[in-house]
């Protein structure tokens, strides 16, 4: 078995349509209710946006820390599913429900099981 | 049949039984190089009665020797898989050929385009990387970097080594026919030494009728089997007496395998009657009519390549495309559509020119772009053919 990160691509650039948030919200957890009945789910977690990210960053044995992501690009990391599956083949069929769920493309992103190397 | 011969031929086949016995790409081409060099020293004064069963039979046993040499979890559950298979495992797809699920993991959407074929061509075809970097007009740092990524990429995401199920098949499909289609193509034009590598062309044609026995209801699985039919069939007249290239036209019919002919021109009818025409059905099309009856018809095979163009607008079509319309509205028409096209590196570019200026009678500019075309060409019976004519030009 393998596990997988099923992230979800948010354009923060693009403003949201709030009306549709909640029936967004149902599909997307369906698509978690059919992942727990299915055996696979692992995880699941929606973000806020960006705006209330902060990073720790090391440097000479201490920290700095600044405001915002990573880096400032348009895309961000919106929430994510974990799940554990047998194959890329499976997490693409569920990735495919994710994104037509919320509407917003998914990485689909092996874990490291270091146990393997 | 020497070492090499039986490396070209059963490479593909070794490593795709042994990526089946130990699940891992990298380690079936490690085990199936190492039972060749065992080969080498063991083979030097004559071959084994079946040498791809040899091959197969030591490289799982290198296997199972380097596997027991290291000592981690991953090997020693690789170890038990290997000791505990029988010979001949259950299949559970609809298709008991190794190969096949070789080529639908190649060719997963996952992979970037040039990935997967360069992937086939290697793993399947056994070609080696400046082969396959000549096919694709890329540096052989590209092709060597993104065989080496893509197979990483396999074993790390997890993509199966299997057929797809009945839901997947029509999205996972279309890679695996391009990817089919360039190995015959490699095959039949060689890009470096010699014409035709007889062997890829059977290959593909191989994959090709076990692809269209997986899937009998998909037209442009039946249209690529016929016009790798149809093309194969006209081998044995493409070449004369003393190696050299022998033109469409100039060509012995009677030394067509009409056998091949029979069953493409079948083949061509049955996907046709679909209604649903795809690239490969149009292209077996147009093959099919070069083999109908004692001369083509130009003005239906011009017909075809128009329908072509808009299914697939690619230069090289368009080329094609102006070799039919030379035939049809003469090389004037033919050479202002070509000198619109953009190809570089691509020697049958000026080698249509260089035909299309001599009917034309401009002879300078004709033996300027044979001369192109000529330092382009990749393989020496290309380069000969074309040396031919240009000297024939000169002479007069």
């Amino acid at each position: 078995m393998k596990q997988y990160l099923l992230a979800v691509q948010l354009d923060e650039s693009k403003p949201e349509p709030e009306d549709d948030f909640e029936a967004m919200l149902a599909r997307t957890g369906q698509v978690t209710e059919d992942m727990k009945s299915a055996g696979v789910w692992v995880f699941v977690g929606g973000l806020r946006p960006s705006h209330a990210s902060t990073v720790v960053r090391p440097g000479d044995g201490t920290v700095t820390i600044t405001d915002g992501p990573f880096a400032e690009t348009k895309e961000q990391l919106g929430g994510f599913w974990v799940i554990e599956c047998d194959d890329l083949d499976q997490a693409l069929a569920w990735a495919e429900k994710c994104a037509l769920a919320c509407g917003q493309p998914i990485e689909v992103r092996p874990f490291d099981d270091l146990s393997e190397r | 049949m020497d070492l090499d011969s039986v490396y070209r031929a059963e490479y593909g086949p070794c490593v795709a039984t042994l990526t089946r016995l130990l699940g891992d790409i990298g380690l079936a081409e490690e085990a199936v190089q190492d039972a060749f060099a065992v080969a080498v020293t063991r083979w030097a004064d004559a071959l084994p009665p079946n040498p791809g069963g040899w091959i197969v039979t030591t490289a799982r046993n290198r296997a199972i020797d380097r596997l027991r040499r290291e000592s981690t979890r991953e090997s020693r559950h690789a170890q038990a898989l290997l000791l505990n298979q029988p010979d001949e495992p259950e299949e559970a797809g609809p298709v008991r050929d190794d190969q096949l699920r070789l080529i639908f993991t190649c060719c997963h959407p996952a992979l970037s385009p040039l990935a997967q074929t360069a992937l086939t061509l290697r793993l399947l075809g056994g070609l080696e990387v400046p082969e396959i970097a000549r096919a694709y007009l890329v540096p052989e740092a590209t092709v060597a970097q993104r065989i080496v990524r893509a197979k990483k990429k396999i074993r790390d995401a997890g993509i199966p080594y299997r057929v797809p199920g009945a839901a997947d098949l029509p999205d996972r499909l279309p890679p695996v026919l391009t990817v089919l289609y360039l190995v015959f193509n490699e095959g039949y034009t060689s890009t470096s030494g010699e014409l035709v590598r007889t062997d890829l062309c059977l290959e593909a044609v191989r994959l090709a009728r076990a692809l269209a026995e997986l899937m009998p209801d998909e037209p442009e699985v039946l249209g690529l089997l016929a016009l790798l039919l149809l093309t194969e069939a006209r081998r044995p007249a493409r070449v004369g007496p003393s190696g050299e290239l022998v033109v469409l036209s100039d060509q012995d019919r009677s030394r067509w395998n009409h056998e091949l002919i029979t069953e493409g021109h079948e083949l061509v009818r049955r996907c046709l009657r679909r209604g649903q025409p795809g690239p490969y059905q149009l292209q077996a099309a147009i093959n099919a009519v070069h083999t109908d009856g004692p001369a083509t018809d130009w003005t239906q095979v011009l017909a075809l390549y128009d329908q072509l163009l808009q299914h697939s607008p690619t230069p090289v079509v368009a080329l094609n495309r102006a070799v039919a319309v030379a035939e049809v509205h003469g090389p004037g028409a033919a050479l202002s559509a070509v000198d619109e096209l953009d190809l570089p590196g691509y020697h049958l570019l000026p080698a249509t020119r260089a035909d299309l200026l001599t009917r034309l009678g401009r002879t300078a500019e004709a033996v300027a772009a044979y001369d192109e075309a000529i330092s382009l060409a990749g393989n020496d019976t290309e380069r000969a053919f074309l040396r031919t004519r240009r000297a024939r030009l000169a002479e007069t």
